[in-house]
């Protein structure tokens, strides 16, 4: 392997003056996210959806008789499906635009986010389309959740 | 049913996703960024067995956000841990976040389906 010419490597780590100087004027001109608008918004949506899990939570306790932990399944299955049905009907992304975290956060966000890419894939097929490219968000979600809570339970294994 | 349960809801809930959009907006973390780390987060109070109290708390407000996900892998993994050692790891990962995975694989492949993607 050829070795890289240090001198050429510390040259494009180092902005000149000049690009320091363009950097920040691109900073100033930059539009400022609204943040505090941002955060009421992302409380106000996260808390309405924890709200509406918390009374699926008592409805499945009182109509299956389940216990608070038993109800998790149906509770997570029926926003999951609300979620799905309104990012087919275009509403969910066109709210979630506003709520920000409070949308993406929820499990309704994990939901929305294997129906929109099974839905912009639909065109390239159902096996090619649809089906693989469902996880394209969700995945890394998935795959780093199963690494760190193997990891919990080797530690505890073995501990 | 404690109505005091649907006050708690909101106020964790909500403080969950504030933190997430501080995140967003303040950090230059990508929101896929900040999901895989709530994912980990849960996971890693699960270990530590933090998170249970949380859900005992706030329930949905702790059931609810992403971080539950790792909640209930890692409470799976280590449930089957205890009993059959390492292998439980393998065995158990899935035990408590089947339902919302079948959910939510069942669902987006039906509306994708029935439904064509908006604009």
């Amino acid at each position: 392997m050829p070795m890289q010419n240090p001198k050429h490597k510390q040259r494009s780590q180092e902005p000149t003056p000049e690009q320091k100087r363009y950097i920040e004027m691109v900073n100033r001109q930059k539009p400022k996210p609204p943040v505090f608008k941002n955060v009421v918004l992302a409380f106000l949506f996260g808390g309405l959806v924890s709200i509406i899990g918390q009374a699926l939570t008592f409805f499945y306790m009182q109509v299956l008789d389940l216990s608070p932990v038993e109800a998790g399944g149906p509770v997570s299955a029926t926003i999951i499906f609300i979620a799905s049905l309104l990012t087919g009907f275009g509403v969910y992304d066109k709210i979630a635009k506003y709520a920000g975290a409070g949308l993406a956060v929820p499990v309704t966000g994990f939901a929305n986010s294997m129906t929109s890419a099974a839905l912009e894939f639909k065109r390239e097929g159902l096996v090619l389309g649809v089906g693989s490219k469902m996880f394209v968000l969700a995945g890394s979600v998935i795959v780093f959740g199963v690494f760190s809570a193997m990891l919990v339970g080797l530690i505890s294994a073995l501990i | 049913m404690d109505p005091m349960m649907f006050v708690k809801a909101f106020i964790v809930g909500g403080l969950i996703c504030v933190f997430a959009q501080l995140l967003f907006d303040l950090t230059t973390l990508t929101p896929a960024h900040v999901l895989v780390g709530l994912v980990v987060a849960g996971a890693a109070l699960a270990g530590l067995g933090l998170y249970d109290p949380l859900v005992k708390f706030a329930g949905a407000g702790a059931t609810v956000p992403i971080s539950s996900f790792g909640n209930a892998l890692a409470k799976g993994a280590l449930a089957e841990a205890s009993q059959r050692g390492v292998l439980g790891v393998l065995t158990g990962m899935f035990e408590l976040t089947s339902a919302g995975i079948t959910a939510a694989i069942i669902f987006s492949f039906a509306v994708a389906l029935v439904f064509n993607p908006k604009g």
